[in-house]
Formats: structure tokens, C-alpha cells, sequence
């Protein structure tokens, strides 16, 4: 058994985000999922600013941290405000019928 | 805490924006008077800042992660300067669309408070919660129009695409922390070594975060449909305001906690401002939309901005800061424009509904057509100096594939904004559009009209100001 060290969380952080971004790309149903990858990205980053916390034994890797979870608690909170006012206005929420601006 | 003094413009206007929530709260249909408080309080932030912080040639507070100096100050005053002037000539549009709301210039000030705390950071931390504060603040500024299907679905864009760039903008601050083990941006400088390769990974990702923010192509996918689809005031806000914030943030990270590494950044730079300029000039051939097209058009001259900062000098800076200054002003005036054609309670935004325009409206085309003038950068207008200036300093540091590519699509990016005035005085007339304008809109376009006309009689004026502006020791 090897020791868990930086580099696996490092991974685990990137393995992450990966699985974030390619959701917001490949992502062809439904809106929701890509507010899920948002916060995944958001994770990663967290994972990642944790262990390096850790490693180097400095607390503002954990600061800032505490900081991203605020932020993306009200992030989430507005994307949703503004997913609920789409489906009133065009009562789907499927991403490929998002098209009304050409592009 | 003796230099506290220096932050005031920002506890005066974050006290403010709590001030005027409350007042929202309790008094009925205060519409009206939020939005004249909200404008004083503007204007007193802009004169705190100008008397306390502009003598400052550098101080730093709250363990060194906000820094005071001669950009931040600038800088600040032009992006209060620019918001005021959105908010004082965006009444009657939003009043046409019974959105004139508490919330609209509530949210202009917080967003402004987050690019004032942007534009100070020099701390990872700070910047994050600046930008974070101007982008929420933002989306539902995009949304605000919210039973128009159009506007809610730029909002919704707007808000996807920018939380996508916040994160990997935030996952290349957090590579940035761990090897360096610092958040301070001075001690990122001094830690910083070109042999960590996977330092240069992290600079990249805050690079593309910041990219995204400023709309430089290939991250500008979202600016043509955000900008079409809100409010056109709102339109007016994107395109002003937050660039002369995402510019300074720009300079601050690549002058000072990245500034070891100019060789790396500097290709990264030169690419994202070739493919502007270029891409900015051929998009916008094709656009019928005017809110679209100028759309393109920023991107365009988001590009040239990013020239001088690819130069790696301190004129360099200083070229980009005129350039994203004259920019701004030649924004107003277009918008003002924009918002004068309105013909029974609505608004028209088609290059279409410009046709003939110099027969019924001989003055609005005359502005209009010195307004686009000056975009296309024909001398003797303003436009054409900041281009000078740019590709002086880019030239000066022999970078002529940069300058050369930028000379053409200038000559590109002309054809465009000729086609609006040949379109304006030579097509078949049309309707008239209202004259009662807001003695505002009238303000703001003969002010920016003719600053733009008399710029070369006193050039020596803007660039004694910013010549102040010394980042690289």
C-alpha cells in the first residue's frame, strides 16, 4: 500500500474538474446539468486548494476555500432565479432549444 | 490602520448600496428616488476617490492584498464616471419597458463595487470576491428585462458561460497558491521560477478566465448573443464599464505577480490579440443586428487594447489605458445614438432601420456619422490617436507581424462601420423618430461627439494624466 500524498489529490482535483468541463460541453439535455458541473468545477478547485493547504501548512489555501463555498452557494442561487424566469418565458429548459440569439 | 482613509470611495459605496436597499424596502414606488441618490452617490465615490487616493503613488493595505496607486485610482474614476453616465441616460429606456425598478441602479453600484475591488486587488483572495461581486450583479442585470424571452435568455448565457470562465480562472489561482504557497501577488512575483511547468499551466488558465471576461476571441462566444439580447442600457453597461475593469485586472496580473515570466505570457498575449482584431473586423460584416454588430466591434477593440499590453513596456500600459478610455467614450456616444431611435414606444435596432436616417435627422447622423468615423480610426478623431499610440509602442518594441496584422483589419473593420454611414445617407428614407429626448442623452452625445471632434487640438492633456501610470519599475 502506497501512502496518499499531493499527487493523488492533485489527480482526484483535475479528474474532477475534467468531468466538469466536459459536462458543461457535452452536456445536450438538460440545463440543471450544467449548474451540477459548475459546482463540480468549483470542487475540484476546492480539493485542490485544500491539499495544497495541507502540504504546505499554510491556512489561506483553507480561507479561500471557505470563501468559494459562499460564493458558489449564491451563484447557484442565481442561476437558478434565472433558469425559473427561461421556463416561464419559454417553458423548456432543454439546452438545444436554447437558440432564440442565433449562435 | 492610519491609511484607512484610503478606501473610503469603497466603504462610503458599499454602505450605500445597503442604504438604498433598505430605503427600497420601506418606501413605496421610490423608483425614482434611488435612481437620483444612486447617481449623487456616484459622483461623490468618484470625487473621494480623486481627492483621497489620486496623490497616492503607491500604498498597501490589510497585509498587502489591496494596493492603492496611480492606475487603480485612474482607473476607478473612469469606470464611476462611465456608470454614472449608463444609469443618468438609461431612464426612459427602461421606463418604456416598465423596468424601471429599484433594483436597476442597486445593481449597477454593486457591480461597480466589485470592479473597484477588482481594479485594487493584489491578492488572489480580494480579486476573486471582487469579480465574483461584479459578475452576480451582472447576470441578473442581463435578466433584467425578465418577461422578454430574448433578454432572459442572454442572462441565461451570460451566466453559464461566465461561471464556466470563474472556474478556470479559480483553478488556475488555486495551481498558482500551491506552487508558489502564497496568495499576495508580490510574493507570487518573487517565488515564481519559468522551470515549473505546472506554474505555467496555472497562468495559463487565469489567462483564459480573464480572456473570457474581456470577450478576446477564441472566449468571446458569448458577447454577441449576451449583448443582443439585454436591455439595450444594459448592453451600453457590458460594454463600457466591466472592460475598463478586466483591463486593469489584465495589466495588474501580467506586470506584477506574472512578471518573470513575460516570455511565456507574451505569445499567449499576441495570439489573443491578433485573433481579436481579425476575427472582430470579418464577423461583423455579415450582422443586421446594430447591438450585434457593435458586438463584434468590441471585440475588435478589445484586441487592439490587448496589443499594448503585449509589448511588455510601461508605454505599452499606458497606450492600452488611452485606448480603452477613448473606447469607452466613443461607446457613449454610439449608445446614445442607439437609444434616440425610438418612434412610438419602441426602440429600433437594425442596420435596416438607419436608412435615410441624415434626411429627417441631420444632426443625429452628423454625430453618428463622426461617432463611427472615429471607430474606424480615420484621422483627425480621437479613434485614430488611440490606435496611433498603440501601434507606436508595438511597433517601438519591433513587433511588426502584430502591427501589420493590426493595420489590416483596421482596414477590414472600415468597411463595416462606412457601410452604417453609406447606408445612413444615401439609403431611402424612413419614418421619423422622436426628438423629446432626455436632456441627458442629448448631454451625453454632444459631450462625447465633441470631445471626440476637438481631441486633437489637446492630446497632450490625456497622455500627461496617464503617463503617471508607471507599473514596471
Amino acid at each position: 500500500m502506497t501512502d496518499i500524498g499531493l499527487g493523488h489529490y492533485l489527480t482526484l482535483g483535475a479528474v474532477i474538474f475534467s468531468i466538469g468541463i466536459i459536462g458543461i460541453f457535452l452536456n445536450r439535455k438538460n440545463i440543471i446539468v450544467i449548474l451540477m458541473s459548475i459546482e463540480l468545477i468549483l470542487l475540484a478547485v476546492n480539493i485542490n486548494l485544500v491539499s495544497f493547504s495541507i502540504y504546505l501548512d499554510n491556512l489561506t489555501g483553507q480561507v479561500f476555500t471557505l470563501f468559494i463555498l459562499t460564493v458558489a452557494a449564491a451563484e447557484a442561487a442565481i442561476g437558478l432565479a434565472i433558469i425559473v424566469v427561461y421556463y416561464r418565458n419559454s417553458g423548456t429548459i432543454r439546452v438545444e432549444e436554447i437558440d432564440k440569439l442565433k449562435g | 490602520m492610519e491609511n484607512l482613509h484610503l478606501v473610503f470611495p469603497e466603504i462610503f459605496l458599499s454602505l450605500s448600496i445597503m442604504f438604498l436597499l433598505i430605503l427600497g424596502v420601506f418606501k413605496k414606488n421610490s423608483s425614482k428616488l434611488i435612481q437620483n441618490i444612486s447617481l449623487i452617490i456616484l459622483l461623490i465615490t468618484a470625487v473621494i476617490t480623486f481627492n483621497e487616493t489620486i496623490s497616492v503613488s503607491e500604498e498597501k493595505l490589510f497585509n498587502e492584498s489591496v494596493i492603492i496607486d496611480y492606475l487603480s485610482s485612474f482607473m476607478k474614476i473612469i469606470t464611476l464616471l462611465a456608470a454614472f453616465l449608463v444609469l443618468v441616460i438609461s431612464s426612459t429606456y427602461l421606463k418604456t419597458f416598465k423596468i424601471f425598478k429599484i433594483e436597476y441602479p442597486i445593481l449597477i453600484l454593486s457591480s461597480v463595487l466589485g470592479m473597484m475591488i477588482m481594479i485594487s486587488s493584489n491578492d488572489l483572495i480580494v480579486f476573486y470576491m471582487g469579480l465574483e461581486l461584479q459578475s452576480l450583479a451582472l447576470y441578473v442585470l442581463a435578466t433584467f428585462n425578465r418577461d422578454d424571452i430574448k433578454s432572459s435568455e442572454a442572462g441565461l448565457k451570460y451566466f453559464v458561460l461566465s461561471a464556466l470562465s470563474s472556474g478556470l480562472l479559480l483553478y488556475g489561482c488555486s495551481l498558482t497558491y500551491g506552487f508558489t504557497g502564497s496568495t499576495n501577488f508580490d510574493v507570487i512575483a518573487t517565488q515564481l521560477n519559468s522551470n515549473e511547468y505546472a506554474l505555467t499551466f496555472g497562468i495559463v488558465f487565469i489567462l483564459v478566465g480573464l480572456a473570457f471576461k474581456i470577450s478576446a476571441v477564441p472566449f468571446h462566444m458569448w458577447a454577441p448573443d449576451v449583448y443582443e439580447g439585454s436591455p439595450t442600457s444594459v448592453t451600453l453597461f457590458f460594454t463600457m464599464v466591466p472592460k475598463i475593469a478586466a483591463l486593469s485586472v489584465f495589466i495588474r496580473f501580467l506586470y506584477v505577480p506574472f512578471s518573470n515570466l513575460i516570455e511565456q505570457w507574451q505569445m499567449i498575449l499576441i495570439f489573443l490579440s491578433i485573433a481579436s482584431m481579425l476575427f472582430g473586423a470579418v464577423a461583423a460584416i455579415g450582422q443586421t443586428n446594430l447591438k450585434r454588430l457593435v458586438a463584434y466591434s468590441s471585440i475588435g477593440h478589445v484586441g487592439y487594447a490587448l496589443a499594448g499590453l503585449a509589448t511588455g513596456t510601461n508605454d505599452g500600459i499606458q497606450s492600452s489605458v488611452i485606448y480603452i478610455t477613448i473606447y469607452v467614450l466613443m461607446n457613449l456616444g454610439l449608445f446614445s445614438c442607439l437609444l434616440m431611435m425610438k418612434r412610438n414606444n419602441e426602440y429600433y435596432e437594425n442596420i435596416d432601420d438607419l436608412s435615410g436616417l441624415s434626411k429627417n435627422h441631420p444632426m443625429l447622423s452628423l454625430s453618428l456619422l463622426i461617432i463611427l468615423f472615429s471607430l474606424a480610426g480615420i484621422p483627425p478623431l480621437a479613434g485614430f490617436f488611440a490606435k496611433f499610440y498603440v501601434f507606436k509602442t508595438v511597433i517601438e518594441q519591433s513587433m511588426y507581424f502584430l502591427a501589420v496584422v493590426g493595420l489590416l483589419s483596421t482596414v477590414i473593420a472600415a468597411f463595416y462601420y462606412l457601410r452604417l454611414i453609406k447606408i445612413m445617407y444615401f439609403d431611402e428614407e424612413k419614418e421619423k423618430y422622436d426628438t423629446n429626448h432626455s436632456i441627458w442623452l442629448k448631454f451625453s452625445l454632444t459631450a462625447s461627439t465633441l470631445l471626440i471632434l476637438i481631441y486633437f487640438i489637446f492630446p497632450s492633456q490625456l497622455i500627461e494624466v496617464v503617463s503617471k501610470i508607471n507599473i514596471i519599475q
